[in-house]
């Protein structure tokens, strides 16, 4: 198997209060191959939404190295880790989209840091708004959009740069069911047409079930284990990931009410 | 009543409380273009340099959040005094309109910095990350993002700050500086012309109401445009 495209060794995060400290990532090691969906699931509070805040960097870590590709990324200097970023694409559980742009100014806003023409923007944006399915609401302001709308809008400017990953935290937790697995469609979709490699973390199985190839159970910010989806699923060896797949399953409600012990 | 309402309306009031209006709209107007202008750039720098800031400066800013609070905590009366000699150094008269501007400006900058800068909180976090993982310099996330985002709520705080600005120039009217205030002092006051004093609340009340209208239409606009209402 070749390298993989990001490597994270020996990662542990703390933070510091005055007088207290929280390690909130201990010693995390993942590997990820590129063009897989990766699903970092774990309870609010693991620690992944710092995982993911590590790999672009908004949160530096405290011990260890991440690499993407050739990008040593603790090694940046503040203008390479502005490239390095645009290089990154990410959307949100609350979309983050600005309200003073529209659909086209929204996904127009990083290319404009990135530094492109009025022609080349013009052109890229209208090409994705076409591969999320969104063009005909072009000229419309995020306050006019559906919680499904404005996530593909979050997936098109996360798309502009043409990143080697996309980074995706709680994408879904803030729609409905039905929304959701739309937004996952074009998550799926988009890592088929463009070979992207996506990290998503969430709290929902579902949101893996349906999307990952390889996933990682995050515990009080330790890996509890991780590997294939399959492998995980049809023989879970953590805790957590027991109590997760129990919740899941249909019959856990089931138990509960015949009174043996559910969720 | 009929007789005095007369009186108010007539030529001879006016003659008056006309050029008065012409120079208290001149000072605010003056006053309120250099507020802004220092008072963005301060505002701005105020939320940048904070410890949770986009390029945190803690010292710089306790230092120079202290200098701003400072001018906040005194009256504005005893600001405008102080700063006269400085303006009479800037533009080379002690009294009149004119005069007045560099104090007056002085007593309004440290109250818009702080309108600006709490304006500029208002924005969400999420979309300051948004735009630091896109790649985005602080100079992008202030003029793409902080400010436009954050316009409507400017607007407003800028009426606020015009509105201040004018109950400010009929105090330093009471040291020399012209306008409506020196009017409603010297003639109302000192001169027991309630008529001449009814005319300038007319004009005072009339103004502010129409600013705040004007305020409050624009920033209503914006949000509409974004369908934010």
């Amino acid at each position: 198997m070749a390298a993989p495209f990001i490597e994270i060794k020996n990662v542990s995060k703390i933070f510091k209060n005055q007088s207290k400290e929280f390690k909130v990532l201990k010693d995390i090691n993942l590997e990820i191959q590129k063009g897989d969906i990766f699903g970092i699931i774990g309870f609010s509070g693991a620690g992944k939404s710092t995982l993911i805040r590590c790999i672009n960097r908004l949160e530096t870590v405290s011990s260890g190295t991440i690499r993407m590709g050739n990008y040593e990324i603790d090694k940046l200097s503040k203008k390479e880790m502005n490239l390095y970023r645009q290089k990154i694409g990410i959307i949100f559980q609350h979309f983050n989209l600005f309200d003073s742009r529209t659909v086209f100014g929204n996904v127009a806003f990083p290319l404009e840091v990135a530094g492109k023409s009025k022609q080349k923007i013009e052109k890229k944006v209208t090409e994705i708004l076409d591969l999320v399915n969104i063009s005909d609401k072009k000229d419309f302001y995020p306050g006019q959009l559906s919680g499904g709308q404005k996530q593909r809008v979050g997936i098109a400017r996360a798309l502009a740069n043409n990143p080697d990953i996309l980074l995706s935290d709680e994408a879904t937790s803030a729609l409905d069911p039905v929304t959701s697995l739309s937004v996952l469609d074009v998550l799926k979709d988009i890592n088929k047409k463009l070979g992207l490699t996506i990290i998503l973390i969430t709290h929902s199985l579902d949101v893996i079930k349906y999307t990952c190839n390889n996933m990682a159970v995050l515990e009080n910010g330790l890996i509890a284990e991780k590997g294939s989806v399959r492998e995980i699923f049809a023989n879970p060896s953590s805790e957590t990931t027991k109590v997760f797949i129990k919740n899941n399953s249909d019959l856990a409600k089931v138990d509960y009410l015949v009174g043996g012990e559910g969720i | 009543m009929k007789e005095f309402l007369a009186q108010v309306f007539s030529v001879e009031v006016w003659e008056y409380v006309l050029p008065a209006t012409w120079q208290t709209i001149y000072m605010t107007a003056i006053s309120t273009t250099i507020t802004i202008t220092f008072g963005l750039l301060f505002g701005v720098l105020l939320y940048v340099t904070d410890k949770d800031g986009l390029h945190p400066m803690p010292i710089f800013n306790k230092v120079f959040g202290a200098i701003i609070n400072s001018v906040l905590s005194l009256p504005s009366m005893i600001v405008v005094i102080i700063f006269l000699p400085l303006s009479k150094f800037i533009v080379g008269v002690s009294y009149g309109p004119k005069a007045f501007i560099v104090s007056l400006a002085i007593v309004c900058i440290p109250i818009f910095s702080r309108l600006v800068e709490n304006s500029i909180l208002e924005v969400s976090k999420g979309k300051v990350e948004a735009a630091k993982a896109m790649g985005a310099s602080n100079w992008d996330i202030i003029l793409k993002v902080m400010l436009p985002e954050s316009l409507p709520t400017l607007i407003r705080n800028f009426v606020v700050l015009t509105i201040t600005l004018i109950s400010i120039t009929a105090i330093a009217g009471s040291f020399g500086a012209g306008g409506l205030g020196e009017l409603a002092v010297r003639f109302g006051y000192n001169r027991y012309r309630t008529d001449i004093l009814v005319a300038v609340i007319i004009v005072l009340l009339v103004g502010v109401e129409f600013l705040q209208l004007f305020g409050a239409f624009i920033s209503k606009k914006i949000l509409k445009k974004r369908h934010l209402v």
